[in-house]
């Protein structure tokens, strides 16, 4: 709810603060926003971005085919036409410069540098070319500059996709997708040429649990009923019917409903007839790749099937010793990500930064946010209220009045570090070509996906 | 499509919701008309369909518009309506 604790105003006898938020992800905006809607503190907040580009996943993870979900960056917009907030973009803190140097100019700095560091499978031959993590994957159709030049062979027929996930799903439904149902969307132009020719025709996405445990959202799984061109297959089926007959009273109602979601793609499933021409998207539940095998590159990968058992309380996937090979010419993992890496700001064992209440544990006036605070779960909403709850820690260590009297050099200081520094005008600008670039072919933008075509648009007038 | 606040919401109208909503679209969100409204509504004008509520909610009132349970049907345009007035 509003925080009315204070409807005077600034504080007469606090000063004025300076906060710099590290990513202009959802996280990083929502702080930004929180902090600027404090009554009683008075708070310039100054965003950066490794990117030249603000929005985060917004903008290079949210799948293409999700415009109404990016729709939430007209809330950022609002944000980022404050008059105390400021956007900083291609500034890398750790290449650029340290954090000791940022807590020399701000009275705090909060990370809301998210978790973009893949975990890994650790199984062998998992470095053969035609493997990617996710981030990679998800990158390349996104226009992230990144891994805009990402190899993806789509010559194969198959394609695995490792993990059950939204990431997953989202993975295996573009693979399948028909490529002129993209070619309105975002999607990155190298990426919908590639699909445009694929040569896939099925995709395998492999959970190493039951179809109970996966962390898909419910409407991620309905959306693949009306993918054209594409049917749904479960396997082995009778894993959904079982699941939900052993389901408690008392589970979580989104596992409910994706159980019943599954369990109507087992029961539409046609049995004997199969239309060559139609794309498969297999859900294989309680298997988990042992090893990935291929000469040059990836050409096959041996499945272990699993078994469920209760490990007090924890329900968890043991190895039966059997095997499967699976032929896939391209293997995806999507098995969840850790904090990404920040100019040696601790990472626990749990992949996320230690804090308490968002201050970052054992350090003075830094903070964390997000999915580097809480790691990587929670549709983007999640993330608004973790901002207002690391803004809280913020403003109640503002309150007892500290500032570190720095004056403002930012901007100097910055373009001396990083002359391509790209501020506000230059996001506006990007962000008008591509917008542009989009009316003139009925899409919402046809994003520029290298860093030289981002800044070359950033300083066109 | 949108989400909707059914019936469960009414005497519960806990504000979980409002918290995690990205584009403030479930009001009221000003705490005296939040204390006298009989529930909380979701504006589908400005719903994105993230979810965030859904799971947030303590009593399962929110449902995806296609999926209101049809006891609860007319508060599909319960939840318009709140907004047509404002």
């Amino acid at each position: 709810m509003p925080d009315r604790t204070n409807e005077r105003g600034p504080d007469p006898e606090l000063k004025p603060a300076r906060v710099a938020v590290i990513g202009a992800g959802p996280s990083g905006f929502f702080t930004a926003g929180a902090l600027l809607g404090l009554r009683d503190l008075d708070v310039s907040v100054d965003l950066f971005d490794r990117l030249p580009t603000p929005w985060g996943l917004v903008r290079s993870g949210v799948a293409p085919d999700h415009p109404k979900i990016k729709s939430v960056s007209a809330v950022f917009e609002k944000t980022a036409a404050h008059e105390r907030f400021r956007f900083f973009g291609n500034v890398d803190i750790g290449r650029d410069m340290t954090r000791d140097e940022l807590l020399a100019r701000y009275d705090a700095v909060v990370y809301a540098t998210g978790a973009q560091t893949d975990k890994t499978l650790g199984v062998p031959g998992e470095e053969l070319p035609g493997t990617m993590a996710a981030s990679a994957f998800v990158g390349w159709y996104n226009g992230h500059p990144d891994h805009h030049a990402l190899h993806v062979d789509l010559s194969s027929e198959r394609a695995v996709i490792v993990g059950n996930g939204n990431v997953a799903l989202d993975i295996a439904r573009i693979l399948v997708t028909p490529p002129d149902r993209l070619a309105n969307t975002d999607i990155a132009d190298r990426a919908l040429h590639a699909l445009a020719t694929s040569r896939v025709r099925e995709v395998v996405v492999v959970g190493r649990r039951g179809p109970a445990q996966g962390t898909f959202t419910t409407p991620e799984l309905e959306e693949l009923a009306a993918l054209t061109g594409a049917k749904v297959l479960i396997d082995p089926e009778p894993t959904v019917a079982e699941a939900l007959a052993e389901l408690p009273d008392d589970a979580e109602p989104r596992v409910r409903r994706n159980l019943e979601v599954l369990q109507g793609y087992v029961s539409s499933t046609p049995d004997g007839e199969d239309d060559p021409h139609q794309r498969r998207l297999v859900l294989r539940f309680l298997s988990s790749p042992v090893e990935l095998q291929g000469s040059v590159r990836v050409e096959r990968v041996v499945l272990g099937a699993n078994e469920l058992i209760d490990d007090a309380g924890a329900v968890r996937a043991v190895d039966t010793g059997r095997r499967a090979i699976v032929e896939a010419g391209l293997v995806v993992t999507a098995v969840g990500y850790t904090a990404t890496p920040v100019d040696r700001l601790p990472i626990g064992h749990d992949g996320s930064v230690p804090n308490q209440e968002g201050r970052v544990s054992g350090h003075e006036r830094e903070y964390v946010v997000g999915w580097a605070k809480r790691g990587p779960s929670g549709v983007i909403g999640m993330n608004k209220k973790c901002a207002v709850d690391t803004v809280r820690a913020v403003a109640d260590d503002l309150r007892l009045g500290a500032r570190i009297e720095a004056g403002d050099d930012v901007e100097s200081w910055l373009r001396a570090r990083q002359p391509d520094l790209v501020t506000g005008v230059g996001w506006a600008a990007i962000d008008a070509s591509e917008r542009d670039a989009g009316s003139a072919s009925g899409r919402p933008r046809v994003k520029h996906c290298t860093y030289d075509a981002l800044l070359a648009a950033a300083s066109a007038t | 499509m949108a989400y909707v606040v059914t019936e469960p919401c009414q005497g519960s109208k806990d504000h979980s919701c409002i918290d995690v909503c990205p584009v403030d679209c479930i009001q009221p969100m000003d705490e005296d008309d939040f204390a006298e409204a009989a529930q909380v509504y979701i504006d589908p004008a400005t719903c994105i369909d993230c979810g965030a509520c859904v799971t947030q909610c303590p009593v399962n009132a929110i449902y995806p518009e296609k999926d209101v349970p049809d006891e609860w049907q007319s508060y599909i345009a319960i939840n318009v309506d709140y907004f047509a007035h404002a």
